[in-house]
């Protein structure tokens, strides 16, 4: 594909417009994410990032701008089915195994019978719950539930894919773990990544460029390239370009809160 | 599993308790039959258990009839007529000792039976079409919002409206021994549980589960049918639950205001009026029984139905 996969042309968001108590959500965002990329969104909670990620959705109406995807409007990329989503919830249907919440996208877009399984066995062992496949979400713990959340998110191959603090609930060793695996699928299916987190390390980890955000009204204050080597692993953690661009998104943080030391996350 | 053993045989147990102090307690004060009956009497309309062969009893009157009494004892060398009675009405019999035991079909037995299958299939046929009809007005209410603002006033008036004086109004509409008045009664009472349920149900979706739908540019009937009703279903059955208790008591209560003869509400004032009690506390243990039966029934297909859900979950 050739151009940007995502470009946000001057996008706003108010919501409650003209209201007194009316929120300036997102202002004059200007945003480019090449395919392939590894973007994170980091900034302080009621930044605008997920009213961000929403936008570039198709799940939130900007109130003025243009968000473009794959060349298209964000809405013909919705109804494209361009999009895998995943939230900090893994929202997996109660009444539904395992297997069937991954095929639930695949259901919707008239997949063939076959096909169906096909995918679904594969995602399966892509986040390497095979064994689970009949069990309902209830039996499976919080790691496991968004690994089915990320499968299902994967599993009709979508261009982009839009992670909303997907381990934000999770305790730091299982965090540390599904980093890793996130990026191992990240690298097998050459899928675009929108990531919001509040998590320095995770960012930093992750990412191909990490955006800074500010709070009220919610603008992009920086824009940091990581060029950490791929594929990155335990050890990069402990590596000095790590830790410098660590403090980099740090000190940007600290900028875009107006001096105030920002919520330090635990390492 | 001693905990389940547990949760089985103490109410048992307490059942079991009551109605001996019952029993003794109405014995030892004297108390009129009419205020209250003993449980053996009320039972005795049900089943009746006769021991023959007893070498100490040769009361002539207890010769002549067998009343409803539960236990009955009788002298050996029956008539044949009695013999003939005794074998027509028995469900078992075994030796015991010297004497024979035989357990009988209790006098009103065939009639109260009778009259509970009429009366069930009201309560039944009514929870039916008020069921259907709670399902349809939420749906249409979930899938045109508008619609919504428009019904509920009238779903709250129906369901303030006193049933007790609504009952005579149907009973006059579609005829005092035509069934379906009576169902119309418990469709009326039934109706509101069901649809206040499953538009919580319905309407009660995570607004998650939502976006995830909107992200697949899921239709609206997609995203009904694989998810609002899918989510409805464990609150229809909370409603289901609720009206399976009204069902039977809508139903006996339209009966209080005519009805066939073989209806057990009916049945049950008649027999009061002519003072036995006891017949008519034997038919409103029967109706307590049906309503226990419909409850079961409907927590066996929650389960069957839902075993996903949390209730379930060992």
């Amino acid at each position: 594909m050739t151009g940007p996969v995502v470009i946000l042309d001057n996008v706003e968001k108010i919501f409650g417009e003209g209201a007194s108590d009316q929120v300036h959500a997102l202002k004059e965002i200007n945003l480019q994410i090449e395919e392939n990329e590894f973007i994170s969104l980091i900034g302080p909670s009621g930044c605008g990032k997920s009213t961000l990620l929403r936008v570039v959705g198709d799940l939130i109406q900007p109130s003025s701008g243009v968000a473009t995807v794959n060349g298209k409007s964000a809405n013909q990329a919705r109804l494209d089915q361009d999009y895998g989503i995943v939230f900090q919830a893994a929202t997996l249907y109660d009444w539904r195994t395992v297997a069937k919440n991954v095929q639930l996208p695949l259901e919707l877009m008239q997949y063939s019978r076959s096909e169906k399984e096909l995918r679904t066995q594969a995602m399966l062992e892509l986040v390497e719950l095979t064994d689970f496949a009949s069990h309902y979400p209830w039996q499976l713990s919080g790691g496991m539930q968004q690994r089915v959340a990320i499968a299902r998110a994967l599993s009709f191959e979508p261009s982009i894919l839009l992670m909303d603090e997907p381990f934000g609930a999770l305790d730091e060793m299982t965090r540390e773990r599904l980093n890793l695996e996130l990026l191992s699928i990240w690298r097998k299916t050459d899928t675009t990544v929108l990531f919001v987190t509040h998590s320095i390390t995770e960012a930093v980890f992750l990412s191909t460029r990490v955006i800074v955000m500010s709070a009220r009204p919610g603008r992009i204050t920086a824009d940091i390239a990581i060029d950490l080597p791929q594929p990155r692993n335990a050890d990069t953690r402990s590596s000095v370009r790590f830790f410098e661009l660590e403090t980099q998104v740090r000190e940007e943080l600290r900028i875009s809160e107006g001096g105030q030391e920002p919520e330090r996350k635990p390492a | 599993m001693s905990e389940r053993r547990q949760r089985i045989w103490a109410p048992i147990l307490i059942l079991v308790a009551l109605v001996i102090l019952w029993e003794g307690l109405v014995t030892a004060f004297n108390i009129q039959q009419f205020l209250l009956p003993k449980p053996t009497a009320i039972v005795g309309n049900l089943v009746q258990v006769v021991v023959v062969g007893s070498a100490t009893s040769g009361d002539a009157e207890e010769e002549a009839s067998l009343g409803n009494r539960f236990l009955v004892v009788l002298p050996g060398g029956l008539s044949p007529e009695r013999q003939a009675v005794l074998e027509a009405s028995r469900w078992l019999s075994f030796p015991l000792g010297s004497r024979d035991v035989f357990v009988l079909r209790g006098s009103n037995f065939m009639p109260i039976l009778a009259a509970s299958w009429f009366t069930l299939k009201e309560a039944l046929g009514g929870m039916a079409m008020g069921t259907v009809a709670g399902i349809a007005v939420a749906l249409a209410t979930t899938r045109w919002a508008a619609s919504r603002e428009a019904l509920l006033p009238f779903a709250i008036a129906a369901n303030s409206m006193p049933i007790i004086a609504f009952a005579p109004i149907m009973n006059n509409w579609f005829g005092i021994d035509n069934p379906f008045s009576k169902m119309a009664i418990v469709t009326i009472m039934i109706f509101f549980p069901i649809m206040i349920n499953t538009v919580r149900g319905l309407t009660s979706v995570d607004s998650r589960s939502l976006e995830l739908m909107h992200s697949y540019a899921a239709s609206d009937s997609e995203i009904l049918m694989k998810l609002r009703i899918p989510n409805a279903l464990p609150s229809l059955f909370s409603g289901l639950k609720v009206a399976g208790a009204l069902a039977m008591i809508g139903a006996i209560v339209g009966e209080y205001f005519g009805g066939p003869r073989i209806a057990l509400g009916v049945f049950i004032t008649q027999e009061a009026a002519l003072f036995r009690f006891a017949t008519a506390w034997a038919a409103i243990l029967v109706a307590c029984l049906l309503g226990i039966a419909i409850y079961l029934v409907i927590l066996l297909a929650e389960r069957l139905a839902l075993p996903w859900h949390q209730t379930f979950r060992a």
